[in-house]
């Protein structure tokens, strides 16, 4: 009984941390963006609340939250109340499986539990995609059931971007399973240990032999970009011909929500890729983490790696904003179905190839 | 050795935190909502609540019919995605099918770029 508890407790503890962890830091990327977006158009970017600005989010998030919230005539208010959480849930929970830090055991009082990961369950990234594609009925349904236009073109566009790029990202991913072997995360982090080339190339798949997935995590991440609906894909949401897109009706706390949704898809999106590309936890070269006698805080190096592979995702998707002006809408589906769907088809053939000639490489 | 009831046991409980995970990420969204619904203000009125339409007043039903593409592009999704989905299986295993799971998958493959070169040819893919 004790024991049982005692699991649960570190459980709740383990899911309130990371919880509180990716909210904080969409808060941080609120400002970040902002920030990082004037100072590449040579502005200053928020500066009036706090020292440079830093407490924009909590001004953002206290005008949000004590603000109307409206639903407007028309619209029907169980799916239009739902929606938001439906887009939030999804964006939140998909961080159940992403490993934090290296996989090790801590005894507490007689349990064992594993701090960096809230569950190593054996099909990880499945899980990851099967979550990600339920976060489109929360745009679709907001798109319908705000009964406006906008909202309507919006949503329809949402999901048809969003399952044409789930595509994408699925297939892209082929070629990592197969040099990995796994569909876990924490197995596949460990797959990617140590160096090749004279100790020079980690083995991150995105490098490592026998077949550099390079091309299949380009394809990955501009998949990403547009299921976030993120510049230039904004399509969704595009305001200077939808308003606002599927949020076009929403206010307050509900807007939040979706707004939430997009950054913690951001976070979740970056930490696939760092999962399964970029090696994770594990450092480039190894004496870029703690070991010998400081081998006990090796987990310290393996969260301060996965946080800097992070946020330089995070940071792309800000570059490639601050870069690239928005595609049309046409380009767009061509682009996803013509242009990204035969190079990740083609990356799975040559890799499963390689892999065949070169096994164990 | 495990009994199979045990064995389900075991690989169910790493389902367990997801489950707490799910409702706590659901509990914060509605409490959040519940919390704000407490301080806002509530002032309703007709033009308020009626939806944003550029400053005219809305006419028509916004649930209008939209392009049949947007069905091709759905069910064109379904197809691909379980094919992709097939090739999951294949390649976790892969280290242990041989030559023989490379070819039967190349084929499946080939299959695959049939459909999608036809899918392509009839126009499918065309947005305009």
């Amino acid at each position: 009984m004790f024991e049982t508890s005692l699991r649960l407790a570190l459980t709740l503890t383990q899911i309130g941390v990371v919880m509180g962890i990716v909210l904080l830091t969409v808060a941080i990327l609120t400002l970040l963006e902002r920030k990082v977006l004037a100072w590449m158009q040579d502005r200053m970017g928020p500066m009036e609340v706090g020292p440079y600005g830093i407490l924009q989010p909590v001004a953002d998030g206290l005008k949000l939250f004590f603000k109307e919230d409206i639903i407007p005539a028309g619209a029907n208010k169980l799916l239009f109340s739902l929606a938001p959480i439906l887009s939030l849930v999804p964006a939140l929970i998909g961080f159940a499986v992403i490993p934090f830090g290296p996989n090790i055991s801590v005894e507490f009082f007689g349990v064992e539990f594993k701090p960096f990961v809230i569950s190593d369950i054996n099909i990880g990234i499945l899980y990851i995609l099967a979550f990600a594609s339920i976060g489109a009925y929360g745009v679709i349904l907001a798109g319908w059931s705000s009964n406006s236009k906008y909202s309507l073109l919006g949503g329809l566009r949402a999901a048809a971007q969003l399952i044409s790029y789930e595509l994408n990202v699925a297939l892209s991913i082929v070629g990592v399973l197969l040099l990995a072997g796994t569909l876990s995360m924490v197995k596949i982090v460990e797959a990617q240990g140590g160096n090749w080339f004279f100790g020079i190339i980690p083995n991150w798949f995105a490098f490592a032999l026998p077949f550099p997935q390079f091309v299949a995590f380009v394809v990955f991440y501009l998949a990403s970009v547009a299921e976030t609906n993120r510049l230039p894909f904004d399509l969704p949401e595009a305001e200077s011909e939808l308003v606002a897109g599927f949020f076009t009706e929403y206010s307050g706390m509900r807007f939040a929500f979706f707004f939430l949704a997009e950054y913690a898809n951001m976070i979740l999106v970056s930490c696939v890729a760092a999962v399964l590309f970029f090696g994770g936890w594990q450092a480039p070269w190894p004496f870029l983490q703690f070991h010998g006698s400081l081998e006990h805080l090796a987990w310290l190096s393996g969260i301060f790696w996965f946080t800097i592979k992070v946020y330089f995702f995070l940071f792309m998707f800000f570059w490639i904003r601050a870069t690239l002006p928005r595609l049309r809408y046409d380009q767009l589906m061509r682009f996803g179905w013509k242009v990204l769907l035969p190079i990740a088809l083609g990356n799975v053939v040559v890799t499963s190839i390689m892999a065949y000639i070169f096994p164990n490489s | 050795m495990e009994s199979g009831s045990e064995l389900l046991l075991g690989y169910l409980s790493g389902y367990f935190p997801i489950l707490i995970f799910i409702f706590l990420a659901l509990a914060f969204g509605l409490v959040t909502l519940a919390l704000s619904y407490l301080v806002q203000p509530k002032y309703p009125e007709s033009e308020k609540l009626s939806t944003y339409e550029c400053g005219s007043e809305p006419f028509s039903d916004s649930r209008m019919p939209f392009p049949v593409r947007y069905y091709v592009i759905a069910m064109l999704f379904v197809i691909f995605d379980i094919e992709i989905i097939f090739l999951y299986p294949w390649a976790v295993t892969f280290d242990q099918l041989g030559l023989i799971g490379l070819v039967e998958m190349m084929i499946f493959i080939g299959l695959f770029v049939v459909a999608y070169v036809y899918a392509w040819r009839k126009g499918a893919l065309e947005w305009d």
